[in-house]
């Protein structure tokens, strides 16, 4: 017999613990050429804002030891040009699309928040309170608990959906954010978010970002990922969904017996466009080989 | 158009001298339609400081054979370690990526490449060439090193070369080539590919005579295929993607290149 994979998060049915990471997958369709994207447990947009943004300038990455820089700046079209262009392209999928949304002012997150409610097939949203590449907003709302909690309330009161905060690793003690939120009406939280780094061109003595610093990610950020899953873990109620230099199944496991419910594979998807999927069929497998019905016996199960 | 992720064969690495190479990768699958100017993610394994994979334009492609080659400029770690494949590794590619160059509006093109730029060319040679166009290559380097397989062109179009320090073919630019200041000569549309400022050059030129010109460009690039946002170009339309709504624009679609 199949071990069962399905977990739940909120009022989140997810098939699978794999979930796409935001601004890794663009909208779906982008990845629909190298596999079936209805297999994952859920797909998270790129960021949706209030209103058009057009991002940083080039260059926007880099290239680091064993993981990249990027500072994208969260471009988008805005959620009126989501609702009506983007939405319905991708409403069809039998997966649970939650749109990451972020803005540079509380009253910024309230509207996109508003309107994606109204939306069926959107079943929850990701409060970005945590990108470290725009001058407003983003990361100052995730830095601070008051600042995480208000924007928290401020969302949780106008939207009745499966509501998750992703949290910023670039904070003293993020299981604090995390507990903020949490109180403030938060159903889940994912974390982490990049850790703000930079690059230099020695030669030219030159960032090599248009912004200077941008977000961390990939396999290099893991280990930091994986403790930081572990803590937030054993101090919320709420499910926790793991990301952080997730690329193959057997990290992806790791999260999981660290305290996540659910996991989001995010730069490891311009490696290997189909690794989402590699990434399922190998938790199965690996429940298979140590004789465990479910995924959920192996969530929290780490012997210490 | 559908992408594809396959494993190909190396069946041949032509090492043209210390700076450049040829990859033939043979797929086990037929190929799809590869247009001129489309590019590929390659997977570099076996470098431990290449982590993302590397996009490089198609150079030709022999359907019969499931043959895919890549002209590849050795810069870094990256492609120093392509560099050292030999018959029988293999390589994983995302393709063919991105849009093609389109035809000129009448028969004449001129087809410039600066070093590694020539890459996408070698394709849209043939293609112009079949289609009764009159083609013409100008291959341009800083010096004979960075002119590759001029000969390659020949059945399907009058080459010309330059180096800037006159080792091979005209001295100087390419902009600077006697076939700018010949007056029979009337482009329907100029296609370039080369480092930035050769080809701000080469449109500026265009530009001036009022000739249409595709440039192709080689911004960093993530994932390839648009999911990212890392690769943009500024146009006149905001913000493009090089990797699905490039790497071949329009010159006058790009913000500030005239």
């Amino acid at each position: 017999m199949k071990p069962d994979l399905s977990v739940k998060i909120h009022s989140l049915q997810l098939k699978n613990p794999v979930m796409s990471a935001s601004g890794t997958f663009g909208y779906g369709p982008e990845f629909d050429d190298f596999m079936d994207v209805n297999r994952l447990g859920g797909i998270l947009t790129k960021a949706c804002t209030s209103k058009n943004r057009d991002g940083n300038k080039y260059p926007r990455m880099v290239e680091t030891p064993m993981g990249m820089l990027n500072s994208v700046g969260l471009q988008n079209k805005g959620v009126e040009y989501f609702i009506h262009q983007i939405y319905p392209r991708i409403s069809h999928y039998d997966t649970e699309i939650v749109v990451n949304v972020s803005d540079s002012t509380v009253e910024g997150y309230i509207e996109v928040a508003e309107k994606l409610n109204a939306l069926e097939h959107v079943t929850g949203i990701e409060l970005n309170i945590s990108c470290p590449n725009v001058k407003e907003g983003g990361m100052a709302f995730g830095t601070s608990c008051p600042m995480a909690a208000s924007v928290t309330r401020a969302v949780r009161d106008v939207y009745d959906k499966t509501l998750i905060v992703k949290l910023s690793p670039n904070v003293t003690n993020i299981a604090d954010i995390a507990l903020a939120v949490q109180d403030e009406g938060a159903d889940s939280v994912s974390l982490i978010n990049t850790l703000l780094g930079m690059a230099i061109d020695a030669e030219k003595r030159k960032p090599l970002l248009s912004t200077i610093t941008g977000g961390l990610s990939g396999p290099a950020i893991k280990p930091i990922a994986l403790r930081m899953v572990w803590q937030v873990a054993k101090a919320v109620k709420i499910p926790v969904i793991g990301m952080g230099g997730i690329s193959n199944a057997t990290d992806a496991i790791e999260f999981l017996i660290a305290g996540a419910t659910a996991i989001q594979v995010g730069t490891a998807n311009f490696i290997d466009p189909s690794v989402c999927i590699k990434i399922v069929d190998g938790i199965e497998d690996y429940l298979i080989r140590h004789k465990f019905n479910s995924v959920n016996e192996i969530i929290g199960s780490l012997e210490t | 158009m559908k992408k594809f992720m396959h494993d190909f064969k190396v069946v041949r690495n032509d090492i043209i001298n210390p700076d450049y190479f040829v990859l033939y990768l043979q797929c086990s699958e037929p190929l799809p339609s590869i247009e001129p100017g489309q590019f590929a993610e390659v997977l570099v394994t076996g470098s431990p400081s290449t982590y993302l994979r590397r996009p490089f334009s198609i150079y030709d492609v022999d359907y019969e054979n499931r043959v895919v080659s890549i002209l590849i400029k050795s810069v870094g770690d990256g492609t120093k370690t392509l560099s050292c494949l030999s018959e029988g590794d293999t390589v994983n590619m995302i393709y063919p990526l991105g849009r093609p160059f389109s035809d000129p509006e009448g028969s004449d093109a001129l087809l410039i490449g600066g070093g590694v730029g020539i890459a996408p060319m070698l394709l849209l040679a043939k293609s112009l060439h079949s289609k009764g166009c009159n083609v013409d290559v100008l291959i341009g380097g800083r010096t004979e090193k960075d002119i590759i397989e001029p000969w390659v062109y020949e059945p399907f179009a009058r080459v010309f070369i330059s180096t800037d320090d006159g080792s091979r073919g005209e001295k100087g630019l390419v902009t600077q080539h006697s076939i700018f200041h010949n007056k029979e000569l009337n482009y329907n549309k100029i296609y370039a590919c080369g480092p930035n400022p050769m080809m701000k050059a080469v449109a500026s030129l265009a530009y001036s005579r009022n000739v249409p010109c595709e440039v192709s460009l080689e911004n960093l690039m993530a994932c390839g295929i648009g999911a990212c946002l890392c690769c943009i170009v500024e146009t006149h339309e905001g913000n493009k993607t090089t990797c699905v709504e490039g790497p071949v624009f329009d010159s006058r679609e790009l913000a500030g290149w005239h």
